[in-house]
């Protein structure tokens, strides 16, 4: 039965190729991505922490400069 | 209508939204995978390659439907002067381009064992070649004009020129003699697909679109957080 999934009347070869390439593409769109979203949220912090405490109180009026803040450890 | 598209009103939703839609899409691409590639049938003729077509469809669907909606919201976005749905079309285009690209190279895979040739200059492989090469120049464009505001119009131009392919490519199989077969699920008329195909074939196609959502959502909020960093550099 595993042997029948995998060489697939000797196509397996082309269908699992067509399915791991996609799903790499899936696992490689999402980690760049990821790794975008996270190097801008760590800009976003320390740029954050480095104002002075009246600069701060205007920055954190805006609702989602809060948002930013208060989901660092989202996706 | 347009002021709920205010990214400060829509961050609250978009930046929590993503580990919820990462969970469903796993759990349909799993139902998805085990439909496709063991409980679903094997085509009479094609044998066992004719599974290519539940990833090989779907991103060609997707990236097709990425693109018309890109262009719609570059336009929309010129004429009402939204630079928030210049936002939206920048987050969707990255997913796009990869459906694209999926499309391309699983059609050249499924190529080789059904017509025996991994490439042919066929008008509807030709035209999917053509909409990744506007995926990029519209991702190129965004990269050199970013800081700029000519963006906004290069972008529309380049989307605007890139859709006239789009029925070019939904047609060519119908309009030209090609390698290619013509479609085989139809909206408006009765589909030549087997239901027992069919169904693998949509539960993909939800996965893949689960894929471009939460691609999207997370590249908008790294746009977001972009130009909030940039506000926090003029305080």
């Amino acid at each position: 039965m595993i042997f029948e999934i995998l060489l697939m009347n000797g196509y397996g070869l082309y269908v699992w190729s067509a399915f791991i390439f996609t799903l790499l593409s899936f696992t490689s769109l999402y980690a760049i991505i990821r790794i975008q979203y996270t190097k801008e949220k760590n800009k976003f912090i320390a740029k954050f922490g480095s104002l002075n405490s009246e600069r701060a109180a205007i920055a954190k009026s805006q609702s989602i400069n809060k948002e930013i803040l208060s989901n660092t450890s989202s996706i | 209508m347009f002021k709920y598209f205010e990214p400060n009103k829509i961050f609250s939703i978009t930046s929590r939204a993503p580990k919820y839609v990462l969970l469903v899409f796993i759990i349909i691409l799993c139902i998805g995978l085990t439909e496709a590639l063991i409980l679903s049938p094997e085509d009479y003729k094609q044998s066992h390659s004719v599974r290519i077509m539940y990833v090989h469809v779907p991103a060609a669907w997707i990236s097709l439907g990425i693109f018309s909606i890109i262009t719609f919201l570059s336009i929309a976005g010129y004429i009402f002067k939204l630079k928030n749905f210049f936002l939206i079309s920048k987050s969707l285009a990255p997913s796009g381009l990869v459906f694209n690209i999926i499309a391309l190279v699983t059609g050249s895979i499924w190529g080789k064992p059904t017509w025996g040739t991994w490439w042919a200059w066929d008008a509807r492989i030709t035209s999917m070649l053509i909409l990744v090469l506007f995926y990029i120049l519209y991702l190129v464009a965004w990269r050199i004009y970013g800081n700029n505001d000519k963006v906004f119009k290069i972008t529309a131009i380049i989307t605007t020129l890139g859709i006239i392919n789009v029925p070019i490519i939904k047609y060519s199989v119908d309009w030209w003699n090609t390698l290619h077969q013509p479609a085989s699920v139809n909206i408006l008329s009765k589909s030549s697909i087997h239901i027992s195909m069919l169904y693998p074939l949509l539960i993909m196609t939800a996965a893949f679109a689960l894929f471009s959502l939460l691609i999207f959502l997370m590249k908008y909020n790294t746009e977001l957080i972009k130009i909030k960093n940039k506000g926090l550099d003029r305080l």
